[in-house]
C-alpha cells in the first residue's frame, strides 16, 4: 500500500488545525469534497479560512461548516445560494472576500505554480480593484491580484490510484485540479480507487506529486442543486 | 404580439452566428439557447468548465457531475470538451469567446455596465461577470429599458457599482438596440412600436441615431 493511501477520512482529517486556510474544490455542489467536509464538521475545527467558488447550501457542502460556526473568513466568487451565510455575514461573524471567478481560479493556480501575483484586466474600475495596484500595459488597464496558497487543499476526483494520480469526471473537475496544486497538504477523495497502473498516464488530470493523502469515499450523495430536465419526445 | 421578454430574446438570438463560441449569462440570456436554429453550429461555453453545452437531460437522466454555470443539470453536445476553471477563464479573458450575452441592471452612455450588486441588499458576488466583460470579443447586454418603477436603466452614468467600464458593445432592450462605438452611443434599431422620440423620452443616456435608422424612419413616413 502506498504511504499516501488511507482507509478513511477520519484517519487523516486531524492534519487540519484551528485557523487553517483550506482550499476546496467544487462548483456549487458539483465535485465538492463531501466526505472531507463531513469529517471536518464532525471534528469541529474552527476559525477556518475557506477558499472556494461557493459556500454550499444551508444543509450540505460547506454550508455544514457555516452551520457549526467553523468558518471565520471565506474567499469566494458567488455565495448567493446560502441563507446561513447571509445571517452570519450581517452579524459580522463572517468575513467575506469576493473575488471574480476567473481571478479566483487564477489566484489558486498561481499559488500552486509559484507565481506571487499577476495582472488581470478583470475588475478594473470596480470596487474589487480598490486598494490594489493598477497598471497600464500596452494601452490596457490591469489590476494586480495575489496568489492564494492553502494549508490544506480538499479535492474530490472520480478515479484515483494509490500514488494520488487523479481523473475527474465532466464538470465535476472545475476548481479541483487547481486546489490540488495549492495546498501544503492535499487530501484527495475519490469515488473509485484503482490499482497502480490502471489509469492511463495520457489521461491523468492531476499528477500524483500534488497529492499527499488519498482515500476512497463510499456512497457519494452528489446532490443536485437545480434539477432541470426536458420532456421525452414521443415518436 | 411578443412580450417584452420575448422581444429581447428574439432579437438577441440573431447575434448568435454559425461557428461561434458563445457564453450566455445566467437568467434571461440562458433562454437564448432554445432559440438557436438547428441549421447553425455553435459551441456554448459554461464557466464551470464545459465547451459545448447540450439541452437539458431527459427526466431520469440527470447527472450531478454535469451542470452549467447556473448549477442546472445539462448535457454535453457531440464535440464538447471539459476543463478546469483556470482554463475556462483563460478562454474568456484571453479573447477566445466570440460573444457573451449577459443581463444588465444599468448601462451607461460610455458602455459601462452594472449588473452584479445593489447596495443595501445582500451581496451575492460577481461570479464570472467581471471576467467575461473584459475578455469576450463582443459583449451584448440584454435588459428591460426601464425598471418596474418606470425609471430608465439606460443611464448617463451608472448609479450602481459597475462590473466593468466601457465594456458593452451592444445593448438590446425591449424597446431598442444601441451600439457603443468610438463616436459614442448610437441608436441603431427600434423594437416594437416606439418612435425615436419615444426612445429619447425613456433614456437618460445621450445617443445619436444611426443613418440607416434615420433613413428607414423617413421612408416609412
Amino acid at each position: 500500500m502506498s504511504a499516501k493511501q488511507v482507509t478513511s477520512m477520519s484517519e487523516i482529517i486531524d492534519v487540519i488545525k484551528d485557523g487553517d486556510t483550506i482550499i476546496s474544490g467544487g462548483f456549487g455542489l458539483c465535485g465538492i469534497p463531501e466526505k472531507a467536509i463531513l469529517a471536518l464538521a464532525e471534528k469541529g475545527v474552527k476559525d477556518l479560512t475557506i477558499v472556494s467558488n461557493n459556500c454550499g447550501v444551508d444543509d450540505w457542502g460547506l454550508g455544514l461548516l457555516l452551520k457549526n460556526h467553523q468558518i471565520k473568513k471565506i474567499i469566494a466568487s458567488y455565495v448567493g445560494e446560502n441563507k446561513l451565510f447571509e445571517t452570519q455575514y450581517l452579524n459580522g461573524e463572517l468575513e467575506v472576500e469576493l473575488s471574480p471567478q476567473g481571478t479566483l481560479a487564477e489566484r489558486i493556480r498561481a499559488g500552486g505554480a509559484g507565481i506571487a501575483g499577476f495582472y488581470t484586466p478583470t475588475g478594473f474600475g470596480t470596487e474589487i480593484a480598490e486598494g490594489k495596484e493598477v497598471k497600464e500595459m500596452d494601452g490596457k488597464m490591469y489590476v494586480l491580484e495575489k496568489a492564494i496558497k492553502g494549508d490544506v487543499a480538499l479535492v474530490k476526483a472520480w478515479k484515483g490510484d494509490p500514488y494520488g494520480n487523479l481523473i475527474y469526471r465532466q464538470t465535476a473537475r472545475n476548481f479541483n485540479p487547481l486546489a490540488a496544486t495549492a495546498g501544503k497538504i492535499t487530501i484527495a477523495e475519490v469515488e473509485e480507487l484503482v490499482d497502480v497502473g490502471e489509469l492511463d498516464p495520457n489521461f491523468i488530470h492531476t499528477p500524483s506529486i500534488y497529492v499527499q493523502h488519498i482515500v476512497e469515499g463510499k456512497s457519494y450523495e452528489k446532490r443536485i442543486e437545480k434539477r432541470t430536465v426536458r420532456k421525452k419526445q414521443l415518436n | 404580439m411578443l412580450t417584452s421578454r420575448e422581444r429581447i430574446i428574439k432579437r438577441a438570438s440573431e447575434e448568435i452566428k454559425d461557428g461561434m463560441n458563445v457564453n450566455l449569462g445566467i437568467g434571461m440570456p440562458t433562454l437564448l439557447a432554445n432559440e438557436i436554429p438547428e441549421t447553425i453550429d455553435v459551441f456554448l461555453q459554461s464557466e464551470n468548465g464545459l465547451l459545448g453545452i447540450g439541452p437539458y437531460p431527459y427526466a431520469g437522466e440527470e447527472n450531478a457531475d454535469l451542470i452549467n454555470a447556473g448549477k442546472e443539470t445539462v448535457t454535453a453536445r457531440a464535440g464538447a470538451s471539459f476543463f478546469d476553471n483556470a482554463e475556462s477563464f483563460a478562454m474568456i479573458r484571453g479573447g477566445h469567446i466570440d460573444l457573451a450575452v449577459l443581463g444588465g441592471m444599468e448601462v451607461s452612455e460610455d458602455g459601462d455596465l452594472a449588473n452584479w450588486m445593489i447596495p443595501g441588499k445582500m451581496v451575492k458576488g460577481m461570479g464570472g461577470a467581471m471576467d467575461l466583460v473584459q475578455g469576450a470579443k463582443k459583449i451584448v447586454i440584454i435588459m428591460d429599458h426601464v425598471n418596474k418603477h418606470g425609471e430608465t436603466k439606460v443611464r448617463k452614468a451608472c448609479t450602481l457599482p459597475v462590473t466593468g467600464l466601457k465594456v458593452v458593445d451592444r445593448l438590446i432592450t425591449d424597446r431598442a438596440v444601441f451600439d457603443f462605438t468610438k463616436d459614442g452611443m448610437v441608436l441603431t434599431e427600434i423594437l416594437g412600436n416606439g418612435t425615436i422620440d419615444d426612445i429619447k423620452a425613456c433614456t437618460e443616456a445621450s445617443f445619436t441615431v444611426s443613418k440607416k435608422l434615420l433613413e428607414g424612419v423617413s421612408k416609412n413616413d
